[in-house]
């Protein structure tokens, strides 16, 4: 059957122009599928809202939850930052301003939504997974990223720092040495790399990151789930006080006039590299 | 260890097969964005592609100016 775009089939079920999300024996599986590379923008948001609601009914009957991307560019390449610079440029300073924070905060209340869900959670990547897309995948408890998966926090690069709550969980899930390597260069690593820092936890063949999600969260099913949620709620707590600060901070450094010009060079630019530094 | 050469001929071949170009099109010296016709997004899957080829680590700020398959075999080898 054909489903129309934005359908909200049942809570089971939905096909938006974003994300779409089913669930099939005990497993959520939600996958992006925004061209040209999943950019987190406004659309990208409020589906991503509709989900966090729909995540109360739809884990009564689930175990695991996957996140993954239909798109061959990769999982997301981030922050839509064509939206955010056109929207900067239509609004007036405090207002864009205002802007950015509802937009932070919104996006940082699904995000810790997903992070604390009573699931096993799995970010299935391949290819470019940077910026926001890179945050995305670390909400989830455990990343398997195929051998072509790139990982990368470029937001140096634009004057900021990492806004969906990058800089608190990579804190939370590796040594502080190599959180300053991967933010303050900017530089952008392989899926080998990820799984030597500690960041990956499977690493599988070109294509295959989804399959190996799959047979991950069937043997997750085999557990007793009371068990498994009181051992990630001890393992996995939410940096409530530090996502906040970096909301704070990025705000502050988003209103110099800095970062608008280094918004309106990646936005406007013709060079054919505007992924590499 | 492998030569410069060798290295070289290895990127040429590797590229010339991902990207369905005939290997005798592509010269050492090419503009590999030209050659190969590939944008930043791809030009990252060839990135991620030598470097498991090669097993190194090849950070992309290396690459900056880098434009001719010569150079980048250079950089590669560097790190061999």
């Amino acid at each position: 059957m054909e489903v129309a775009e934005g359908t909200v089939l049942s809570v089971e079920q939905f096909k938006g122009q974003a994300l779409s999300w089913q669930i099939q024996g005990g497993v959520i599986e939600v996958s992006l599928h925004r061209e040209p590379c999943n950019e987190l923008g406004s659309l990208s948001l409020l589906e991503l809202e509709k989900f966090a609601s729909a995540l109360d009914d739809l884990e009564e009957d689930a175990h695991a939850l996957i996140l993954s991307s239909e798109l061959k560019c990769g999982f997301c390449a981030g922050a839509d930052l064509r939206e955010l610079y056109e929207r900067s440029l239509s609004m007036g300073k405090t207002e864009a301003a205002r802007g950015v924070r509802d937009f932070l905060e919104r996006i940082h209340h699904v995000l810790n939504r997903i992070d604390a869900a009573p699931l096993t959670t799995i970010a299935a990547v391949h290819g470019v997974t940077f910026g926001g897309g890179f945050e995305l995948a670390l909400v989830c408890d455990l990343i398997i990223a195929d051998k072509m998966a790139r990982f990368c926090f470029p937001e140096l690069r634009l004057g900021l720092i990492p806004g969906f709550g990058g800089i608190p969980r990579l804190k939370r899930d590796l040594g502080n040495a190599v959180v300053r390597d991967l933010l303050l260069t900017g530089r952008s690593f392989n899926a080998t790399k990820a799984q030597q820092i500690g960041l990956v936890s499977q690493v599988v063949a070109e294509g295959e990151s989804l399959r190996a999600a799959r047979a991950t969260a069937a043997q997750m099913g085999k557990f007793d789930r009371q068990t498994a949620i009181a051992a990630k709620q001890f393992i996995k707590p939410i940096p409530a006080v530090e996502l906040q600060k970096e909301i704070d901070i990025f705000c502050e450094l988003f209103s110099r006039s800095a970062v608008q010009a280094g918004l309106k060079k990646f936005v406007e630019s013709t060079d054919a590299r505007p992924y590499l530094p | 260890m492998q030569t410069a050469e060798q290295t070289l001929e290895e990127i040429l071949t590797l590229a010339a097969a991902h990207f369905k170009v005939q290997r005798e099109k592509l010269s050492p010296d090419a503009d590999f964005f030209k050659a190969l016709g590939i944008d930043s997004l791809q030009t990252l899957d060839l990135l991620t592609r030598l470097e498991n080829h090669f097993h190194v680590e090849l950070p992309d700020y290396e690459l900056q100016g880098v434009t001719d398959f010569r150079t980048l075999a250079g950089k590669i080898q560097a790190r061999l």
